[in-house]
């Protein structure tokens, strides 16, 4: 067990510095940051000044070198565009994004779940194939679609909901947070609902799949001969070993969800990590940039191993020896 | 009591209503271990599952009548059967490994299970949970039950299962071939199990197995079915020893009896005219066969796996899958290795077959030595003279290939015949030499059953022409009637072109029918080795003696 916990925080320190070494070769060839940051009126000399102060005439792997010693120790460098420490600002963004993704995931299985449990369990029902056909829609309709869609319905035409922002924002310590007033959850439930879409479908068609595969297995069939209740039979016996292998993919999604926020967040103009990205894009802003993928790939990191512990603690088989 | 009356089930199609039983008609008393025998899809478990109404959608009982006692088991509301299964009818599946929800502890299992059919509390039902498992033969209960499923080794589980059949004092169990994924030592323990419980608690068992010995070591009663039919029925010792019914005779003469060894096993012989067309591959392989005889010897064979690793400094300690096997086997003579499951027997087919590499030993086939595993390339001459027959008919065959060139496969790769009209045309004639119609060459696998899958299978090991052949339990997945054919088979061919064959099986008396030399094998080491009459005779290691006594069998005073 800890052998294999030891294990897993070996393999994902050599991801990070993989992660690390390919996002910053990524953005040598991204364009110059020196002409985003200087006008027409600064001088050739001042521009070789500043690119070498910035240290960009060192070689590569100086650079990354500095890059990956700076960021272990903490120091994660200043955006060339706004002048101010990458930490901060990514900081600022995080609250928002993390809040955006865990809603949505929140969203995707209280409904997802049930969902593919009613489906499966009822597979020649009116509402299940009404359900298979609207996430099929669902699934099939990109992102972005589905957010302007919810918001010319429910922030044009309705006018219920606002169409962009974070709403009222409570700071908590240093946590600005939207969880905490209506006037936040109005704004978050729109970007959080079209973000949840996918992973909803999935986790639907995952689950449906899985339990339809139980439902046929040898132990819910003794369970049957048994007489065991109905409820217990479904939600003790069937739900857990389905969740088994469902948990893995969800968790992986998650990742997903928090790296491909952008979308979402371009959209409906939300102040989080995506939208960071975006704009630093723009402004060939490579520390930010940067880091911004390596926190991505540490959050996915840090996903995989919760869904690894949470593995063991759900298997007994994985947590418990043989005996004989 | 249950009593069955013109029974008939039907399986609604595309193409109208599929009858899977007609009309049988059976009744179990108390206590009685009454016997459902039959080949696969004879409709045994369908009875079974009729009867505790959990018929596989969308199959209906059609006609007939279930009581159990007073009760009408056809007219229950679906809340009333579901109080039934589990209150007054249980069953016991077949395979232990998968009848148990493996996230849950075989404790919760069984208070869930007491809980739902009587009022008690949750403490009342833990303690009548150990005291079943105490009876039902687990030691140290109370420690034991707070164990999840897989904690418990096969047998032991068997026993698990068991007791969460009968935890609710039912009048009715099914059995559904509750022993067959058992090794015997342990399939003699859990039907000594169910004897003691038909006899203490009074409990009718419906024993639905295909196996004839375990019939006739436990059953009281026996019914024969076939296709969905009664053939007969009565008590164990007249059904069996003096079938009257022609099915009955067929069948009690395909079973491979323990204590003596027959020739040839009485089943319909193949057409006669479809043998004579292999004239061609019969002479092809007689052709190849000019040079001598090849047998093969081992010494010393180890092989070793890697353990699970718990630590990260120190080196799991190895799992050792076979110890120092030596063992010889003459040119041209069956050699017989028999051993429970684990025992490694398949690890030294795989290991002659350089599929996995031992880690010391000589295996010499002939006069060359072979290499290990990975070390022995691709054109090493024993890939071509030493080949397999396997398990199951129904995944050793790519089911995206023709026949044709399943079989054609191996005449191009050995180089052997370079005409492709001529290859087919051998294969057709293989195809007749192994008893199946030429016209087979242009079908795919899925259209033949698996005793002629397991006919293809040996044509295309033979279209190697192979010098030394390993079966590896080629006839256990296949009904018994098809096992004498496939046998007799095997026999004819080892006779008529001196082949060696290593035969492997758990089945004691398949191996005697065929084997001329047997070698017991346990936990990787051999035990016995001795020609094989000898060795069911008068066996000298214990482990053979108990193997030979737990091998249920007919009592010879049965016999005609």
């Amino acid at each position: 067990m800890v052998y294999f916990i030891l294990k897993r925080m070996v393999q994902s320190v050599f991801v990070m510095l993989a992660v690390a070494f390919l996002a910053f070769s990524l953005f040598r060839f991204v364009g110059d940051p020196i002409t985003q940051m200087t006008g027409v009126e600064t001088s050739v000399k001042d521009q070789e000044r500043l690119r070498e102060e910035l240290g960009l005439n060192d070689p590569f792997i100086y650079q990354f070198t500095r890059f990956t010693g700076d960021l272990l120790k903490g120091d994660f460098g200043f955006s060339y565009r706004t002048r101010q420490p990458v930490a901060k600002m990514i900081a600022s963004r995080i609250p928002a994004t993390l809040e955006l993704g865990v809603v949505a995931l929140i969203i995707s299985l209280l409904v997802g779940i049930p969902a593919g449990v009613y489906t499966a369990l009822k597979p020649r029902g009116v509402l299940t194939q009404t359900i298979l056909m609207t996430t099929l829609v669902g699934v099939s309709i990109p992102t972005f679609v589905i957010g302007i869609m919810l918001i010319f319905i429910f922030g044009v035409q309705l006018g219920w909901l606002p169409t962009f922002g974070r709403g009222g924002t409570v700071q908590i310590g240093g946590w600005e947070s939207s969880l905490f007033s209506v006037d936040g959850w109005r704004a978050l439930l729109l970007p959080a609902i079209t973000l949840g879409v996918y992973q909803l479908t999935l986790t639907m068609r995952l689950v449906r799949a899985e339990m339809t595969e139980v439902m046929r297995s040898d132990y819910i069939r003794f369970a049957m001969a048994r007489g065991v209740p109905t409820a217990s039979l479904h939600y003790r016996h069937a739900l857990a070993n389905t969740m088994v292998p469902v948990i893995t993919i969800i968790g992986l999604q998650f990742g997903g969800v928090i790296a491909f926020s952008i979308v979402t967040e371009s959209v409906f103009q939300w102040p989080g990590m995506g939208l960071l990205f975006l704009e630093s894009i723009r402004f060939v802003d490579i520390p930010v940039m940067g880091v911004y993928l390596v926190v991505i790939a540490f959050f996915f990191v840090l996903v995989n191993l919760v869904v690894d512990l949470l593995y063991v603690a759900i298997d007994p088989r994985l947590r418990i020896k043989d005996v004989s | 009591m249950l009593t069955i009356k013109d029974l008939s089930v039907k399986f609604p199609t595309r193409f109208g209503d599929f009858t899977a039983i007609e009309d049988v008609d059976m009744t179990i008393k108390p206590g009685e271990i009454h016997g459902l025998v039959g080949e696969s899809g004879a409709g045994k478990s369908t009875v079974g599952a009729a009867v505790i109404g959990l018929l596989q959608s969308p199959g209906y009982v059609a006609n007939g009548t279930l009581t159990l006692g007073d009760t009408d088991l056809r007219n229950l509301s679906p809340a009333e059967a579901h109080k039934v299964r589990g209150g007054r009818i249980s069953m016991i599946f077949q395979d232990p490994q998968t009848s148990l929800n493996p996230l849950m502890t075989i404790e919760r299992q069984l208070i869930e299970t007491i809980q739902t059919h009587s009022t008690v509390s949750e403490s009342e039902a833990r303690n009548r949970a150990v005291d079943l498992l105490e009876e039902i033969g687990i030691k140290n209960a109370t420690e034991r039950i707070k164990a999840y499923p897989h904690q418990f080794s096969g047998g032991m589980r068997q026993r698990v299962v068991i007791a969460l059949a009968i935890s609710t004092d039912p009048e009715l169990v099914i059995a559904d071939e509750p022993t067959t994924a058992l090794d015997v030592a342990v399939q003699s323990q859990v039907l000594d199990l169910i004897q003691r419980l038909a006899k203490e608690r009074q409990i009718a068992f419906m024993l639905i197995t295909h196996d004839i010995g375990v019939i006739a070591q436990v059953a009281d009663r026996v019914t024969v079915m076939r296709k969905g039919r009664v053939m007969e029925t009565g008590v164990t010792a007249q059904v069996l020893g003096k079938p009257q019914h022609h099915y009955t005779q067929q069948l009690m003469d395909s079973v491979p009896p323990l204590d003596r060894k027959i020739d040839r096993f009485r089943v319909p012989e193949a057409d006669n005219t479809i043998a004579s067309n292999g004239a061609m591959a019969e002479n092809w392989l007689l052709e190849g066969s000019q040079h001598a005889r090849t047998g093969l010897s081992l010494t010393g064979l180890s092989v070793k796996f890697a353990g699970p690793r718990t630590s990260i400094f120190r080196k799991p300690p190895p799992y050792v899958a076979l110890d120092d096997v030596t063992l010889n086997i003459k040119p041209g003579s069956i050699m017989g290795l028999v051993g429970e499951s684990g025992s490694g027997k398949s690890t030294l087919a795989k290991a002659i077959t350089g599929l996995v590499t031992p880690s010391s030993g000589t295996m010499e086939l002939g006069d060359d030595v072979l290499p290990y595993g990975k070390s022995r390339s691709r054109q090493h001459p024993s890939r071509q003279l030493t080949q397999m027959v396997f398990q199951d008919p129904y995944s050793s065959l790519n089911s995206r290939h023709r026949i044709g060139d399943i079989l054609t496969e191996p005449l191009w790769f050995y180089g052997f015949v370079k005409d492709e009209q001529e290859r087919e045309k051998l294969a057709a004639s293989m195809l007749s030499l192994v008893g199946m119609q030429p016209d087979a060459i242009s079908k795919y696998p899925h259209q033949f059953s698996g005793g002629q899958r397991q006919r293809i299978a040996v044509a295309r090991a033979l279209l190697a022409r192979p010098r030394f052949l390993i079966c590896d339990e080629p006839t256990s997945a296949l009904d018994v009637s098809i096992q004498a054919e496939i046998l007799n088979l095997l026999k004819d061919l080892q006779a008529k072109f001196g082949l060696t064959i290593l035969f492997i099986s758990h089945n004691l008396a398949v191996v005697r029918q065929m084997a001329d030399d047997t070698a017991v094998l346990r936990s990787g080491k051999i035990e016995e080795v001795g020609e094989t009459n000898a060795l069911y005779t008068a066996p000298q290691a214990d482990y053979t003696k108990s193997l030979l006594d737990l091998t249920p069998v007919m009592p010879t005073t049965w016999q005609t």
